[in-house]
């Protein structure tokens, strides 16, 4: 314990590189807080989730510390430890709510189960350095529990994981403040009173809480990755927040093989995130992209951690197989060199495993671009009947450009158009009447 | 370099481990100091930050090229500055310069520079 331990400042203070020069030692406190707060955050709440019991005490008791950081820290210095400082500062707190909780429940004569959790609470002096790993992997678990709507997981993921401000997470998500605020509250009330344990799910409970977790990561990494609304075609930050608690989550869980699944198709997605937006910012199909501008260090870190994936063995999962179907694309150095017959197997394991009309429509492409677009087309107009579809703009936009390459231009041109109307994205939308035009234009030159 | 999006993004930096020299004669590091590193790097690893790393041979194995105009020397190692010499490095993906710093400086060494330069994400690179 090193609490107290505070050290004037350990900033090289003459070199002429220190950072910050020039700044005044309170606005560089400010940040260096603010910096270890990002790494701190989630470790801490974690700890005291398990001890207090419930994620909004822990979170409170988490923000307090940090309260009492900004007051100290600006004028006695960082302390040499600051996680530990932190740690010993909430652990104060912690425990005095543990005694007025008790002083309580004596009352209530339901002294036996605090008293344990108490003593938890005053181990925390030896535990504090021990490793936080099963903490911070029962907080994940917590956060993306069923019991909580989709959008109060990925809320909540984000700030008690993520350690993101909720302006920040509002406006990620593009929405007003108070709604992820109102979110959060309300997810943090939902788990207490569901009485959601800290725990690592064990038996067959795991595999349907574990998949909870996926989608939670999934979700924020493909809103970043093709935002459903707003103006930018991308939001890289939000990519950049879920790979990292897919990494996070690949090194707590190291045994699962669709974690790396999922961390591989991140990884792969994202290699092409630079790629996918033009000079003007609009979006740049697969097949069009630049691919010299795709990251050639996430593409290797993908192909790793599939290979992850498959060494854990067993059938591959459906994150392992659109790993695999991305791989696929980093593989090939032109467009034209994509293994198309090989994607559209793979889609054909995906539909197995899990069936849904929009990995249909994927696999409709890949047919297409392997066996001819007729043979695309008939897939895609099988799925016109299905009402999960009828909003979802991307079967109109498959289906013009597979019509357009059958030489059906006015057809083509009204189902690209009919996309244009269906997306909620304004770059997208601009692409897609742009399609629309180059159909029209086509008519015209004969 | 052109800003495709309004918003903060993340950004990577590369950790220059300016060790010096390692002559063939030096020491080995002690065991505790080789756990405190590994130790340090597993939790690195585990908060996601470390995207790439590697230790760097002797610069006695390392060349040279000497660019001006259109001539090329090439010079064989081992190299002359031998206290700026870099040892190793790692690729941390992290969300400022304050937040590696901070990661650095919990870095359980006794000596040496370490330097921390961003990454620009340049086009075309």
């Amino acid at each position: 314990m090193c609490e107290g331990a505070l050290v004037i400042d350990r900033r090289d203070g003459d070199a002429p590189e220190a950072p910050g020069r020039g700044e005044t030692a309170a606005t560089e406190a400010h940040r260096a807080i603010e910096a270890i707060w990002r790494i701190e955050s989630a470790r801490l709440i974690a700890r005291l989730a398990r001890v207090v019991g419930d994620i909004g005490t822990a979170e409170e008791l988490a923000q307090d510390a940090l309260v009492a950081a900004l007051e100290q820290w600006p004028a006695a210095g960082v302390p040499e430890r600051p996680g530990a400082w932190l740690m010993g500062t909430a652990k104060h707190r912690a425990i005095d709510l543990i005694r007025r909780r008790q002083a309580l429940e004596r009352r209530h004569e339901e002294l036996g189960r605090d008293v344990e959790r108490a003593q938890e609470g005053l181990d925390l002096d030896t535990a504090i350095d021990e490793e936080v790993g099963d903490d911070l992997l029962g907080l994940i678990f917590a956060a993306c529990h069923p019991v909580l709507s989709k959008d109060a997981r990925v809320a909540l993921t984000l700030r008690v994981l993520g350690g993101l401000t909720t302006e920040e997470i509002a406006r990620g998500f593009l929405v007003p403040v108070s709604t992820i605020a109102q979110r959060i509250v309300r997810a943090k009330r939902t788990l207490a009173e569901a009485h959601v344990r800290f725990e690592v799910p064990g038996g067959p409970e795991r595999v349907a809480r574990l998949a909870s977790v996926l989608e939670v990561i999934y979700l924020i990494f493909n809103e970043g990755y093709s935002a459903t609304a707003g103006e930018d075609w991308v939001r890289p930050a939000l990519c950049e927040e879920a790979l990292r608690l897919g990494r996070i989550l690949a090194e707590l869980a190291p045994t699962e093989p669709e974690v790396h699944g999922l961390v591989a198709l991140m990884e792969i997605h994202a290699s092409r995130l630079r790629a996918r937006v033009g000079p003007s910012g609009e979006p740049v199909l697969l097949l069009e992209q630049d691919r010299s501008n795709w990251d050639r260090l996430l593409i290797r870190r993908g192909l790793a951690a599939l290979e992850r994936a498959e060494r854990l063995g067993g059938a591959m999962g459906p994150y392992a197989l659109q790993a695999a179907i991305a791989a696929c694309h980093a593989r090939a150095a032109t467009a034209a060199e994509t293994d198309w017959p090989r994607i559209a197997a793979l889609y054909d394991a995906v539909a197995q495993l899990a069936p849904s009309p929009v990995v249909e429509l994927n696999r409709a492409v890949a047919v297409g671009m392997a066996f001819g677009p007729a043979a695309g087309l008939d897939l895609v107009d099988a799925l016109i009947p299905d009402p999960s579809l009828q909003a979802y703009h991307l079967l109109p936009a498959v289906r013009g450009d597979l019509l357009r390459k059958l030489g059906r231009s006015e057809e083509a041109r009204a189902e690209f158009e009919r996309a244009a109307s269906l997306t909620q994205n304004a770059r997208e939308r601009e692409l897609l009447q742009r399609r629309a035009a180059e159909c029209a234009a086509d008519g015209i030159v004969g | 370099m052109r800003k495709l999006y309004q918003e903060e993004t993340e950004m990577r930096v590369l950790i220059l481990a300016k060790e010096g020299e390692q002559s063939a004669a030096a020491k080995p590091p002690a065991a505790d100091a080789m756990a405190a590193y590994q130790k340090f790097n597993e939790e690195l690893i585990k908060a996601g930050v470390v995207i790439g790393a590697g230790r760097l041979s002797p610069s006695a194995q390392g060349k040279r090229v000497r660019f001006d105009g259109k001539k090329r020397t090439v010079i064989d190692g081992p190299f002359a500055e031998s206290k700026e010499l870099v040892a190793g490095y790692w690729l941390w993906q992290v969300r400022s310069i304050d937040e590696a710093l901070e990661w650095l400086k919990r870095a359980p060494y006794d000596g040496g520079i370490f330097e921390i330069r961003e990454i620009s994400m340049s086009e075309g690179v």
